[in-house]
């Protein structure tokens, strides 16, 4: 349930006594962990996180259709491709979801469009780094959905109703993403030794990326500068800090991994039995805010890709166009 | 732009006896193109066995500002309730 809520939005905030007004109302709702609507009055600073976190949730969902894709034509087998095409459709899917919802705060979704395409607005910086073999389908499934998902299970309980709703239709759909992705490393982990080597490598190069994707810590020098954490937990667009959810994940992981017979790539990874949890090595922050700012190994790439495609399919946007105007005129007449 | 299409909402019945519920939005040129981006989005693990789907500008809807007055009416006539009336206990099928 996330189109428009069918009008304008109510708050034009003119006069420092409406402004008021709209905070106290939605401080009265947010109070009492009542979900936020559409037509609602909100703080300006409300609306514009929302937009730029769900335009930039859409944008990943749709960038990350890439790497994948690029393996369906050399999936290894025909259950393996038609598992491959469901899960990319689903992306596309989950893109769609997220563009609906944050087309319900008042931007159009060509705007957003236009801004991820001109690099104004950004996507997950998982998404670019290269896949090399097929493994990195399977690391991909386990680590970055397995990594998504911690994200987006307490986003189903976010403050905004349409993003929430979108979140708890997509974490539905992300579970198979996940086990599919195991299913992979587990058969090459007990195939041949060259399987095997390839499902390490692959998890060598994407665990730490994955650890990225919770973003920056919340404190400390490597935090993002004017980070938003404490804000967006008054909110209730939060519901745990970034690097909450990042420990969760590598508690979750770790025995995965054993599992699965594969080293993760961290000398520092050792359980800390105070602590209750797995302690692990520093994050290589710059590296992060490099890949982030366009300096990763496929930003061109999947940029570029992402225009071309929008650009190619402009003349069948255009006929659809025409053909529905013909078919209006012709019935008019009839 | 030249080539946007239309906003769309689309209503879901999940199974036969369900009424239709709202599953989201989308955009397409047309209503029987919206129709087909609709099974395509919103029923691809088989949420839906009718779907459909209504030009978002043609919905007129109630406001969230005036929901006090608007809904006011109803709020003082609890008698519309069957749990307001008093009967002695030991009456069955009441
Ligand atoms: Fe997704
Ligand atoms: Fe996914």
């Amino acid at each position: 349930m996330y189109g428009n809520d069918f009008g304008e939005p109510l708050n034009a905030a003119e006069t420092a006594d409406y402004a008021d007004a709209v905070q106290e109302y939605f401080d009265g709702l947010i109070g009492a962990d009542q979900r936020i609507e559409p037509r609602d009055a909100m703080p300006d600073g409300y609306r514009r996180t929302l937009i730029r976190q769900i335009a930039q949730h859409a944008h990943s969902e749709i960038i990350g259709m890439q790497p994948e894709g690029n393996w369906i034509t050399r999936a290894p087998s025909l259950r393996r491709k038609a598992i491959l095409m469901a899960k990319v459709q689903d992306e596309a899917g989950h893109g769609l979801y997220l563009y609906s919802a944050a087309e319900t705060l008042g931007v159009d979704r060509a705007e957003l469009l236009d801004k991820l395409h001109s690099g104004q607005q950004k996507y997950s910086s998982i998404f670019n780094y290269p896949t090399l073999t097929w493994a990195d389908v399977g690391a991909i499934g386990w680590l970055v959905d397995g990594a998504a998902i911690m994200n987006q299970v307490p986003l189903c309980r976010c403050s905004y109703g349409p993003y929430a709703r979108a979140m708890i239709r997509v974490c539905k759909e992300e579970s198979f993403h996940q086990r599919q992705g195991f299913e992979i490393l587990w058969t090459l982990s007990r195939g041949t030794e060259e399987q095997q080597a390839m499902a390490q490598d692959a998890a060598d190069r994407w665990w730490w990326p994955s650890l990225m994707m919770f973003g920056p810590p919340d404190t400390g020098d490597a935090a993002a500068p004017g980070g938003h954490t404490e804000q967006n937990m008054a909110w209730g667009i939060k519901r745990f800090t970034n690097d909450d959810l990042r420990q969760k994940f590598v508690d979750m992981t770790v025995p995965q991994a054993q599992k699965l017979g594969l080293v993760l790539p961290d000398p520092d990874l050792r359980w800390n039995d105070e602590r209750g949890h797995w302690d692990f090595g520093a994050i290589d922050w710059d590296e992060f805010w490099r890949v982030l700012k366009g300096d990763g190994p496929c930003n061109e790439q999947r940029l570029a890709h992402r225009r071309r495609a929008h650009d190619e399919g402009a003349w069948v946007r255009e006929a659809a166009n025409a053909h529905a105007a013909r078919q209006a005129a012709r019935q008019e007449v009839a | 732009m030249s080539d946007n299409w239309p906003l769309w909402e689309v209503f879901v019945r999940a199974k036969r006896g369900l009424a239709h519920v709202h599953a989201g939005s989308l955009h397409a040129p047309d209503a029987e193109l919206a129709l087909r981006n609709a099974r395509d989005l919103y029923t691809r693990r088989q949420e839906g066995v009718s779907i459909w789907v209504i030009r978002s500008q043609d919905i007129t809807a109630s406001s969230p500002d005036e929901r006090d007055s608007f809904f006011d009416p109803a709020g003082d006539k609890v008698y519309r309730h069957a749990s307001f009336y008093e009967v002695p206990e030991d009456v069955e099928y009441l």
